[in-house]
């Protein structure tokens, strides 16, 4: 467990996977989608997943955030095996340790953004007064103080997934999981995006993981996981990645 | 965070029934032209029952008897109608359920039990029998009483007894809402068993 003692070498885990296989079976084929996935990722860490498509990257992604189980291997998230987990330990798990950020932002559309915030904390048993004083100041943190009261409808795509990123926070999460964070928005709203990220896995400790064609993720990354054909291809980290961002019509790119 | 450790805290997840509400009245005004029509199935089923009801009330307060075969007719059509506003209200369900998987999936992923899903799903469906229920007694008896009244005069309308209208309203009530809740059974099952990963699908 976490609160052993810690010599200066040790590291801590927030997600470990070892040896993690899918098969997904479609009639009379057997897919592998991934082929025996070990990974350490270490707490408070910037990770990235990169790879093309149909490489498992987001197989992987269902599996590191509780999304789903794999047919063999296992998933330790903090050092509790997810296959030992039943439905509402699985849901206390995505309510309090994980945060999740979509591609497509997924807010709930009937609700404001304070709202959508606050929701994963009614399912906490948070009070009111502690929702709403805690869903500001995430609003507030991630930029949009001044539209507490908005709907998803009301919001710019950048809008949306700053309130995605405030909403992943609610709970306090250890894990702050991202699939294709900015698959949906143009290069410099994403650039905000990442930057704003980055600022909270510096300030909060959270580790952040992130499933992801953006080169532009590349840069704050601690270290990228790059996966193709369902197995790991190498793990590298930020410093032996050699990057040269250029100019895009005239906007820097990154 | 051992398996022993989390065993008290398990429970600690919860939809607490305002919210629920607040939540399903919500996505009802959002979806608004399909509430209508999926309320429009209830309306015309209770409306019939009810126009039925109150042709029974005609009779009695005339202080005349309906023919016994007359009436099991009449109970068979009720029947039938309230069935196919049942399987209106289910069908419309099972689209909605299929249209809102990413929100079902967002919602999982946010730490939400099956038995939210449910809850929410069942909540909607009760409203919206409730308010069907409402209409549709009003629309059945006002449109039987002006049709009895054509042939027989209004004075009927006074001899009314209070107890048995009383409780043709409330059966006709508990009729739309039950059949409401209950046809929306598989689509919440439905909706509950949608997997959390569904809210990182592209497409339906």
């Amino acid at each position: 467990m976490a609160v052993a003692t810690k010599d200066a070498g040790a590291v801590e885990y927030t997600v470990r996977t070892r040896d993690v296989v899918k098969e997904y079976v479609m009639g009379k084929v057997t897919v592998r989608a991934l082929n025996g996935v070990t990974l350490d990722i270490y707490r408070g860490e910037y990770l990235s997943i990169m790879g093309p498509s149909g490489s498992g990257k987001s197989t992987l992604f269902n599996m590191i955030g509780g999304l789903d189980k794999p047919s063999s291997g296992s998933v330790f998230i903090d050092e509790t095996d997810m296959a030992q987990l039943d439905a509402s330990e699985l849901a206390w798990l995505r309510c309090r340790k994980i945060g999740y950020i979509f591609q497509t932002f997924n807010l709930i559309p009937v609700m404001t953004a304070l709202e959508n915030v606050t929701l994963p904390m009614i399912f906490a048993g948070a009070t009111s007064d502690e929702m709403l004083d805690r869903g500001k100041e995430l609003l507030e943190l991630v930029g949009l103080g001044d539209r507490l009261h908005h709907k998803p409808m009301e919001l710019s795509g950048g809008q949306q997934q700053r309130v995605a990123i405030a909403r992943s926070l609610a709970n306090d999460p250890a894990i702050v999981l991202a699939d294709e964070p900015t698959g949906n928005l143009d290069l410099k709203t994403g650039k905000e995006i990442i930057t704003l990220l980055k600022q909270l896995n510096t300030e909060r400790g959270v580790t952040i993981i992130s499933a992801t064609h953006d080169l532009k993720m590349l840069d704050v990354s601690d270290r990228i996981v790059w996966i193709r054909d369902g197995q790991v291809e190498r793990v590298e980290s930020r410093e032996s990645v050699k990057l040269a961002v250029g100019e895009v019509e005239g906007e820097e790119a990154g | 965070m051992s398996r022993v450790q989390t065993k008290g805290v398990e429970k600690q997840i919860s939809l607490p029934w305002r919210e629920a509400f607040r939540i399903s009245m919500r996505s009802i005004v959002i979806r608004f032209g399909r509430a209508i029509i999926t309320v429009s199935g209830v309306v015309l089923g209770i409306a019939f029952l009810m126009s039925v009801l109150t042709s029974a009330l005609a009779s009695s307060a005339s202080g005349m008897e309906m023919d016994a075969a007359v009436r099991a007719r009449q109970a068979w059509l009720v029947a039938m109608s309230i069935i196919v506003c049942g399987v209106g209200i289910m069908n419309s369900m099972f689209m909605s359920v299929t249209e809102r998987f990413r929100e079902i999936g967002t919602m999982k992923c946010l730490g939400a039990l099956d038995s939210f899903v449910v809850r929410l799903f069942l909540i909607e469906s009760g409203l919206m029998g409730v308010v069907g229920s409402l209409a549709g007694i009003l629309l059945g008896f006002v449109s039987m009483a002006l049709a009895t009244s054509v042939r027989r005069g209004f004075g009927w309308v006074a001899h009314i007894r209070g107890d048995q209208l009383l409780e043709y309203l409330a059966f006709s009530m508990a009729v739309g809402v039950i059949v409401s809740i209950a046809a929306a059974i598989p689509p919440a099952v439905r909706a509950a068993r949608m997997p959390p990963a569904a809210a990182l699908r592209i497409e339906i």
